[in-house]
């Protein structure tokens, strides 16, 4: 459903440009990139039609919309006011007149054009350095209509990729647990939608407790938790088909779902008389393995992104502490040796990092370490949150955070935050009710 | 000069009245806690129900323990024996954990809590056939605040009849 129904060609138009602009992600950029994004021009032709299958007034300032929206949260960019604009749109994108542009500040332009061709969506679109006075890139694809949002994900991806030298984020969706009720009776749901909040959609009904969904690496899995018929197991589900498979046979509680980042494995806890260990089982084969053997709680387990280690938290110290070891369960060792719990540690895209929730004197943190346990570094405190989920270039953390009730037990939230790995840009996710355990997917377009 | 002593000596006696009473309602509200709580192990009796008359239903954990106290055995004696007397009834334990833990851990915490009054059940005599373990880690709470007393109550093994 993801991939599949959108048929896109992304065809390179030529580009001869040198980089100029360079947006620097690495530390926190408390002096975002200031650049315009004209809105896509549209003749009243196509604009018409947009208007009759889409049921929106101007297709092309919709997109341009999306796009600022996603270049502005990653704080990495400011998009100026579109009144300060001089030049009209499609002017613009025939060939900007720099000077108007370099008037209202603009470093970096978007220009671009939107039509309606045999009943697709073909958008194309520049990204022109203003100072340098020359064009970075040029972009077209064709897509069916109704998928305009992603098209503007895709503009904000490519034009992110372009300027940073790393790949975006934005055509992405997350996968999270929808929230409703009193805090003793909370009733939850798996929901899915896009990275900003749109095409919010349910996919289970609320009848029974479901926890901890995540992707699988193309998107189209989902692992979870379910109570069904008060059998706390592990489930895989078709997002496409909305098929739904118990895993594996076990004889009691399977939990903390994640898949291997070859798509192949289920990595998750078994619990059986007061112990948990972690398990893998084989999708093709459906052989369990058994990869951790000891009386504590093992749990929380999350692959290196080449498959060969394991993170995960285990308590045999004493206390809730992250270890690794390799695939096969050997060479375990704990890495984290800070003050205080050590939770939900989850493997970086780029290998290098591993993200992780902290308890320490009544505080819980989301932080960062290295691999080998060493330079910590907390990006941010509060009464309740945990399991962070890394976007797909590792730069920015999805997590949940609860609030403190009152006295009388009253003001309970659950809410989906992000915050980028420098410790800056933390933002609330925007949700139709109340979410938890977040997972990013992968870029959906590539 | 008598009476600035006098007054002095009201004022010394007023502001000790005052220190002593705020003393007092100080020490009411930590024994009222201390009434309901033993170190951070719940004692108190608001959120518990019976199985039959004096059979509690519950017993209470310290915070990411797992080890059973002196009440909480008694309490599961007296179950067990109620368990023998009526054979027919089979249990299922329900292990919680309190807000205070991430979600994963706590599901583990719960399904061992549940398990260390399964075993406790057991060495009285009830056959592991009739106990059945089930985890709600975090996820049910029985008390909505957010406090010590409040996660006290929650860090807990329920046994709930299953027939």
């Amino acid at each position: 459903m993801i991939k599949k129904i959108i048929t896109l060609f992304l065809i390179l138009i030529p580009i001869n440009s040198h980089a100029l602009i360079e947006v620097d992600i690495t530390r926190g950029n408390l002096d975002p990139l200031p650049l315009a994004v004209s809105p896509l021009s549209i003749d009243e032709e196509s604009r018409k039609s947009f208007q009759k299958v889409l049921k929106k007034e101007n297709i092309g300032e919709e997109i341009s919309t999306i796009v600022e929206n996603n270049l502005s949260t990653s704080g990495l960019f400011n998009p100026l006011s579109k009144e300060a604009f001089l030049q009209a749109p499609d002017i613009a994108n025939l060939k900007p007149r720099f000077e108007d542009w370099k008037l209202i500040k603009a470093q970096a332009l978007i220009t671009g054009k939107v039509n309606f061709m045999d009943d697709k969506l073909r958008v194309e679109f520049r990204l022109w350095d203003v100072l340098a006075a020359k064009e970075m890139m040029a972009l077209a694809f064709t897509t069916v209509p109704t998928n305009w949002r992603r098209v503007g994900h895709i503009i904000s991806d490519k034009v992110y990729e372009r300027l940073t030298g790393e790949k975006g984020y934005f055509d992405t969706r997350i996968i999270y647990v929808a929230e409703e009720g009193p805090k003793t009776q909370r009733l939850k749901k798996l929901a899915i939608m896009d990275q900003d909040g749109f095409n919010n959609k349910f996919l289970t009904l609320g009848n029974e407790l479901v926890l901890t969904p995540r992707f699988n690496p193309t998107s189209q899995m989902v692992t979870y938790l379910s109570y069904f018929k008060n059998l706390p197991r592990v489930y895989l589900l078709d997002i496409e088909t909305g098929t739904q498979e118990v895993v594996g046979d076990f004889p009691g509680m399977t939990f903390a779902p994640r898949f291997s980042p070859d798509g192949k494995k289920i990595i998750m806890s078994f619990a059986k008389d007061g112990k948990s260990d972690i398990y893998t089982m084989d999708l093709e084969n459906r052989i369990v393995e058994r990869i951790t053997n000891h009386p504590s709680i093992d749990t929380s387990p999350s692959y290196s992104p080449d498959g060969k280690y394991i993170t995960f938290n285990s308590d045999r110290s004493g206390y809730q502490q992250i270890y690794i070891m390799k695939s096969d369960g050997s060479d375990v060792k704990r890495i984290s040796f800070g003050n205080g719990l050590y939770g939900t540690p989850v493997w970086s895209p780029r290998g290098d990092l591993i993200a992780f929730t902290k308890l320490h004197k009544g505080k819980f943190y989301i932080g960062v370490m290295r691999t080998d346990g060493k330079g910590e570094r907390l990006l941010t405190e509060n009464y309740y949150q945990e399991a962070p989920s890394w976007s797909p270039n590792g730069r920015v953390l999805i997590f949940y955070r609860e609030t403190k009730t009152n006295d009388k037990g009253e003001g309970f939230t659950a809410k989906l935050w992000s915050i980028d790995l420098t410790g800056y840009n933390e933002r609330k996710i925007k949700t139709p009710t109340d979410a938890s355990d977040p997972s990013w997917s992968s870029l959906l377009s590539n | 000069m008598i009476l600035s002593k006098i007054l002095k000596n009201t004022l010394l006696v007023l502001t000790t009245c005052i220190v002593l009473s705020a003393c007092a309602t100080k020490k009411e509200i930590a024994t009222d806690i201390k009434g309901s709580m033993q170190g951070d192990v719940y004692t108190g009796t608001d959120t518990v129900k019976y199985l039959a008359e004096g059979v509690p239903d519950r017993v209470f954990f310290a915070t990411n323990e797992s080890i059973l106290t002196t009440a909480s055995r008694e309490t599961l004696r007296a179950q067990a024996a109620w368990l023998r007397k009526n054979s027919g009834i089979n249990v299922v334990l329900e292990g919680h954990a309190d807000e205070r833990g991430t979600r994963e851990y706590n599901l583990a915490l719960g399904e061992r809590r549940a398990n260390a009054a399964k075993d406790y059940l057991m060495t009285y005599g009830i056959s592991s056939d009739r106990i059945t373990v089930l985890s709600y880690g975090k996820e049910r709470p029985v008390d909505s605040g957010s406090n010590p007393l409040s996660w006290s109550k929650n860090r807990r093994s329920v046994t709930v009849k299953a027939n």
